[in-house]
This record gives structure tokens, sequence and C-alpha cells, in this order.
């Protein structure tokens, strides 16, 4: 029973560190090359690193049809885009002031940020 | 861009024949391309090759032209993409739906009346083994993305609705399968299996999926009017050919004919024709607008009677149609800062609830009666189950959706979703006077003749004299006049007294014309029409007396008239419990003449347009969530500082991104309106968020056991991947049922 109840308080903080304290790495933005796959339930690259006082464009491939994944914000940037389905989108960004912009669907479950420095 | 599919340019600047040539060759000068072919009467060109768009458009500007890429995929065509991918997604959601039924459904019935899902022989085993991989196929075939969904965000740090459906079903799965094939591993109490559990999960959880697919269709209808209402060709003149182009070639200044019936394809000026056109599905102003040369048209309204040629002002992205579509795409998709909270809870949601499924399994084998294994596996799969942070996650969005849209509908344009908030919480309402409660162009009201003279002289009289002024009352007698066919006459000494009226001959008559007080001071005789000009000045009109050669001839009296139903919507917003409040420029006698025409008890009279912002503010530090209507130019920094600034426009003439809210047509209902939708959607938007927070409340403890020790009851996985499923789509159609809202 000891054993059972270590396990649960392991796990419990496995979950707590594996999706709340760890950062993934970033992604930089170069050449304009990027392209950030929608797709089960996540942005791929999610995290992305771009120049401050830049004008930059993103670019989205939604693959997934779900609904969830059709709507892109950037509350920060008042973005609010329909992404299409197999088709990329390109997003323009002014210059941006150093900073961290996340971006989202309309229900926060695909989340993802830029990273402006 | 590629061999096979051309890419098709539009030039602008390209005036002569000449310019193919020069244009063809500036294109083929660049690496990669194969051809250019332009198509001068559609101001296009083709292109093939290998180069990229931007080294074209470089070497086009060179030549000394401009271009830029026809955007094939118009919003209509983006539109009818969607609608496709979503009918897939659907017959595939549905198929799959099916399949997991098939196998879920029959099991449930099984176990619930036939016979024990347990496992106590080798026969048993057996059986329940070949129902596994069963399972496992209908795991596969229809709940693949629940599992590779998982999986993905799992990488990623991150955790969805996909994770809690994996872990939830694939834990039942794994159990049952324990059971199956070590039975010794569990104890005998315990050698239950979970099959139906599974496949009945997925299978509902596909269909509620599916069904919030099609409500959530619903949701963008007003959208979808509105992208409904741009055309797809115009027919242009250019070298003197009259040509049907599509809308994207349609360059400013083209002339474009448009025929009763027909759509305007862009925004233009009319310079040939008369007619008469249908804005009511931008402006919600049912009567349709007369058009004559000089007058502007927009995209999207019905050209009704005549046939007209226009001059284009402002195409493609630039027209007000793609301003407005733009708009409330982007107001759409705001979040009201209501909805903030849910947003917070969202993002911590489904690692939460791991954690209390984890807690409530330990709970189980800890203090749990036997068979403990089996109740730990069935609360933490139920909680996996039954939490939905799509409710959460819907309950705002899907109802500022359907809001916006219905605001828009009927000719409120909401800028996003905190205006559309605070909007509902207005407690005092200031209205300008001028162009906002009346029309804003004063007309002659009443000529009042002394003796000697009748209307028709008086009028022609004072016409001549004020059309020398540029005040505005002094332009209203003179549209007057002209209304009346009457000519204006030659004037000779023109001289404004300032403050008074102005002076000068006619015909060798000595004309005199202003105030009261200008005519005390030449000590003309005014008699008791001093009583009759009070009374005209008690009902909101401005009377101006006029002399000639230094004898009283009579008095003409100028107001702007109230708009129709301005009444009628003042009483609306003061039903509704909001104070109203009237600022004008105006003297105090046509203040309070107006005020009480309309209703309004409380006003401010001779406030200089920059003490407009300072009267928002007074009432904001009463206490009052002030909200501010003016026609956008002239009180913008009032209307900025106001909680909610309303711009009011007449017609489609509007500049929509200068307020919180714009009303498309003149009329203050517009304003009641606006805040009767945005009560509404907030109480929808509670509703929901209340609903998806109770469910979830309710839910997820039930699920982990709680009322066991006290009732017995343990909820079945399979209810709560029903009642997971349609908490989603419970959300959608109620925020679908603002759909029906009428205003009034």
């Amino acid at each position: 029973m000891l054993l059972i109840n270590l396990a649960g308080f392991i796990l419990i903080a496995l979950i707590v560190w594996w999706f709340w304290l760890f950062k993934s790495k970033e992604t930089g933005l170069d050449d304009m090359g990027l392209v950030i796959a929608v797709e089960n339930g996540i942005y791929s690259p999610a995290r992305i690193k771009v120049a401050a006082g830049k004008p930059i464009e993103i670019k989205f491939l939604r693959r997934d049809p779900s609904p969830c994944a059709e709507t892109l914000l950037i509350p920060g940037l008042e973005v609010s885009e329909t992404l299409p389905l197999d088709k990329e989108k390109v997003i323009h960004l002014p210059a941006l002031e150093a900073g961290d912009y996340a971006f989202h669907c309309q229900m926060q479950m695909y989340r993802g940020q830029i990273i402006v420095e | 861009m590629n061999d096979k599919s051309p890419t098709e340019l539009i030039i602008e600047g390209a005036g002569c024949a000449s310019c193919v040539g020069k244009i063809e060759a500036a294109l083929k000068q660049v690496q990669g391309v194969s051809t250019a072919e332009m198509n001068f009467a559609q101001r296009t060109v083709s292109v093939t090759g290998q180069a990229s768009n931007t080294e074209l458009i470089q070497a086009i500007e060179q030549a000394g032209y401009n271009a830029k890429i026809s955007d094939a995929a118009s919003e209509d065509e983006a539109l009818n993409e969607k609608e496709a991918a979503d009918e897939i997604y659907y017959k595939r959601l549905m198929r799959e739906m099916i399949l997991a039924l098939a196998l879920g459904a029959p099991l449930m019935v099984y176990g619930l009346f036939i016979g024990e899902m347990t496992i106590s022989t080798l026969t048993e085993q057996l059986v329940w083994f070949v129902v596994g991989v069963l399972t496992l196929g209908i795991m596969y075939f229809s709940g693949k993305h629940f599992y590779i969904g998982a999986w993905k965000s799992f990488k990623n740090h991150s955790a969805n609705m996909d994770t809690l459906i994996a872990l939830g079903t694939g834990t039942a799965w794994f159990y049952s399968m324990l059971v199956v094939s070590v039975p010794d591993m569990v104890p005998e109490m315990a050698r239950h299996v979970y099959f139906e559990a599974t496949a009945m999960i997925i299978g509902l959880i596909n269909l509620g999926l599916a069904l919030e697919l099609k409500a959530r269709g619903r949701t963008s209808e007003a959208i979808k009017r509105l992208i409904g209402l741009q055309a797809k060709t115009a027919r242009v003149i250019r070298d003197a050919r009259e040509l049907d182009i599509a809308i994207e070639q349609v360059l400013i200044n083209d002339i474009v004919r448009v025929r009763p019936g027909e759509k305007v394809p862009v925004d233009g000026e009319v310079v040939e024709g008369r007619t008469a056109i249908d804005e009511s599905m931008l402006t919600g102003e049912p009567m349709p607008v007369e058009k004559s040369e000089g007058d502007g048209i927009v995209a999207g309204t019905i050209n009704k009677t005549g046939s007209i040629l226009f001059k284009a002002t402002r195409v493609g992205k630039d027209t007000a149609l793609a301003h407005i579509i733009h708009m409330v795409k982007r107001a759409q998709n705001s979040k009201p800062p209501i909805g903030r909270m849910a947003d917070i809870i969202s993002a911590y949601f489904v690692p939460t609830i791991m954690i209390i499924a984890v807690v409530s399994a330990m709970a189980w084998l800890n203090f749990g009666p036997d068979p403990a294994i089996a109740f730990a596996m069935v609360a933490a799969t139920t909680v996996l189950i039954i939490a939905c942070p799509c409710a959460l996650g819907l309950a705002t969005p899907m109802s500022v959706m359907v809001g916006v849209g219905k605001a828009a509908e009927a000719g409120v344009l909401i800028r996003n979703g905190e205006a559309l908030q605070t909007a509902s919480k207005i407690t005092a309402m200031v209205l300008d006077k001028t162009g906002t409660i009346t029309l804003g162009a004063p007309k002659v009201t009443d000529v009042l003749t002394a003796d000697d003279y009748d209307e028709q002289t008086l009028l022609q009289l004072a016409a001549t004299l004020e059309s020398a002024s540029e005040h505005p009352l002094a332009m209203a007698i003179v549209e007057s006049a002209k209304d009346k066919g009457i000519k204006i006459g030659m004037l000779e000494n023109f001289n404004a007294i300032a403050g008074h009226g102005v002076e000068a001959d006619v015909d060798g008559k000595a004309l005199l014309f202003g105030n009261e007080k200008l005519m005390r001071e030449r000590r003309i005789e005014i008699g008791d029409f001093v009583v009759k000009a009070q009374a005209l000045a008690a009902d909101a009109k401005t009377p101006m007396y006029f002399a000639v050669n230094n004898s009283f001839a009579g008095i003409i009296a100028v107001a702007d008239p109230i708009k129709e139903d301005s009444i009628a919507a003042i009483k609306r917003l003061q039903h509704n419990g909001i104070r109203v409040i009237m600022l004008t420029g105006d003297n105090r006698d046509t203040a309070k003449a107006v005020a009480n025409k309309v209703g309004i008890t409380e006003f401010f009279a001779e406030v200089l347009p920059e003490e407009k912002s300072t009267k928002v503010q007074e009432l904001q530090l009463q206490g009052e969530i002030v909200g501010m209507t003016g026609d956008g130019i002239n009180d913008a920094p009032a209307l900025a500082i106001a909680h909610v600034g309303f711009a009011i426009g007449t017609g489609t003439d509007v500049a929509i991104e200068s307020a919180d809210i714009t009303l498309m047509r003149g009329s203050l209902h517009g304003l009641a309106d606006a805040i009767a939708v945005s009560r509404a959607t907030l109480k929808n938007i509670k509703q929901n968020l209340f609903g998806a927070f109770i469910y979830n409340a309710a839910g997820v403890p039930f699920a982990a056991g709680v009322l066991y020790p006290f009732f017995d009851l343990l909820l079945s996985p399979v209810i709560a991947g029903a009642a997971m499923a349609f908490s989603s789509l419970t959300v959608v159609t109620n925020a679908n049922r603002l759909r029906f809202f009428k205003a009034k």
C-alpha cells in the first residue's frame, strides 16, 4: 500500500513537472521559412523566437479538420484569423517590442508563444 | 510558383496598349519566368515559371507600373472550402461513431440485462479476449485521432481534451485486458471487464463532436451572409467596351455599370444615371435610398430601379463591406473580460483533472471497499472522461460569435468583446443633439410676414441676402429657397455684424436680418411679433427678424428637425433604466425645447466641443458607466473618453474605425438595439459559463465517488462519456439561441 501511495505521489509530481514547469525549446524564425503546423492538438513548433523591431511573417499550416484548430488568436496583437485546412496561411506581424506574445486557438487548447528579443 | 499553375498579377497604371510589350518584356527578363502574357482589357498578366512573386512585382515596378497578386482565394471561396472540409470531417465523425456504437451498445445491453461481464471460466476468458481485440480495433478506427493527439501533445508538454479521452478509455481497456490476460493478478471480485465503456465513450464523443460541428456552422451565419453580399463579377467599361470581369480585377477609377437588380460590386461615385439603392443589408435601414450623379454608393448594396454608371473609388480589401466583414470577424473572435477567467481555468484544467484522477484512485485504494482496485479504476476513468474543458472554453467565444453577428445584422458594428460587455452595463447615455437626436440639417420651418409682404418675396430677399453668408442657418434659408424654386438675386454692400446678423443692399432696398438685439439697436419697431418669436423659440426653432429699409418685414424661423424615431428610441433607453443626457453647443432655449420634445430632462447647452469630454468625465466621476453618442468626427475626444463610444452614421458613410460601436444607420434605435444585443449576449455567456462551471464542479467529484460513502452511488464511465459529449454541444446550442434574439 505504501508503494502504491508513493507511486501516486510521484505520478502527481511528474504531471506537475511535465505539463507546467517544463519549458520547451524555442525555434528561431529565420529567412521567413518557418511554417507552424497545426495538428493533433498542438502547434509545432509552439515556441518561436523572433527579433524585435522587424516586421515578420509567420506561416501556419492547419492539418487538423477539427474546428478547434480553425481560429488563430494573438490577443496581444489583436490578431484573429481563420486558418484554412491544408493550406498555408501567412500572418503578417508588425515590428514588435521585446516581450512574450501568446497565440492560441479559440479555446486555448492549442497554445504557443512568440518570444521577441 | 511552379510551371503548372500560372500566377495572376493585377497591373495598375497601364494606360496604353504599348505598355503590354513593356510589361511582358520586363517579366521575361526575370530569371525563371517561362511565359508572361498580358490581358490588356482586364489589366492582368499571367506568368508561368519558377520566379517568386516578389521578383515579379519588383520587375513590374521597375518598368514603372504597380502590380499586385490576384487573390483568387476570395472570402467566398475560402468559405466554400471550409464548408466542404467541415462536411468531410462531419461524415468521418459520424462513420466512426456508428462503428464504435455498433460494438459498444450491444456490449452494454448485454452487461446491463443479460449477463455478467466478468471472468470466471476459460471460455469467458477467451470470449472476452476476442471482444478486447475488437475494442482495440474500434480504438484504432474510430478513436485514432484521440490517441495520436494525446501523444503528440504529451510530447509537446501540453494536454488537452484528447489527453483526457485517451487516458480514460486507455485505462479502461488496459485494465480489462489485464483481467482477461492474467485474471490472477486481480482479486476475484474485481475481475470485471469494461470494453463497452471504451467503445461507447469513443462513439459518444465522436457523436458530440459531429453535432457540435453542425451547431458551430450556424453560429457564423451572420458573417456568411455578409460575405455573400459581395458580387463576384463587375461590368466595367474599358477601351469603350463593356466587359464582365472578376471582382478582384476592378481597379480604382474604372467606370462600372450596374443594372437594376444587380449588386454594386465595389465602392464608388455615380457618374451617370439615377436610381434607388437598397442599403438595408448593411445599415438595417429598410427604405431604398435615392442616388444620382455625385452620390457615393457602396459594394454589397442592391441597385433597385435604374441603370447607372459609377466610378470605382475603393476596391478589394478597401471597400466599406470588406472593412465591415473584417471588423465583424475580428470582433467575433475577441473575448470580453468576462471570458478571461475561463481562459485561465482552461489553461490549467487538463493536468489538474489528471491529478484529481490520481488522487481519487489513491483514495479508493486506501479507503475503498473491495474490490478496491476495480473501484479505483472506474473512479479514475470516470473523472478523466467527465471533465470537459471544451464547455468552459467554448462558453464565451460561441456567444460572442452569435451576438456580434446578430448586431451586425441590425446595422450595429461592435468593435470587440470588451465594448460588447461594457455596453451591456451602460447606466448613462450622453447624446449629442445636432446630427444625433436631430437630422443635423436645419430647414426653414416658418415664415411670418408683416402687412406689406408675402412669404415668397420675403424668402427671396432673405435668401439673396444670406447667399453671401457662411452661417449654417443662412445655408438653411438659401437651400429652402432653392427647394421652392425661388431665384437668388444680386446683392451689394454685404456686411456681417458679428453675433447679431447681416445687412446688404438688394434691388436698391436696404435689408437687415438678425436677432432681436439687432432690431432694437437699429430702433426697428417689432410690435407683437416678439411674442410670436418666443413661441417659435419654445418650439425648438430659431427665429430671425427681417427688416427692409429700416421697417420690420417679418420673421423667418429655422430649425433642425428631430429625427422621426428619436422620441421612441430615447423612450426605449429610459425604459431600460438608462439615464439619458443631452449635450449641445446650441443656446439654452433651443436645447430646452428639443429636450422637452424628446422627453429628456437632463441637458447641457452652450457646451463647447472641447468641453464635451469633460461632461462625460463628470458623469464617470458620479459612478456612471457612460455611453457617448456622436457623429464620430467632431465628438471624437468625448467618444474616446466614454466607457463606450457610439459613432452614428447616416447611410454607409461612416468611419467604422472611429468608435467602440458604430451605428450604420442614423436612427437612435440602433443604440437601444446595441445595448439590448449586448445584454442578451452577456446573459447568454453567463448562462454558458455557469453551466460549464457547475457541470465540471459537480461532475468531477461525483465521478470521483464522493457520493459513494453516503448513497452507494458511483457514476458509470459510459454515462460520463455521454455527459461530456453533450455538455459542449449544450453550450453551442445555447449560444445558437441568441440567433433568435429580436431587439425591441
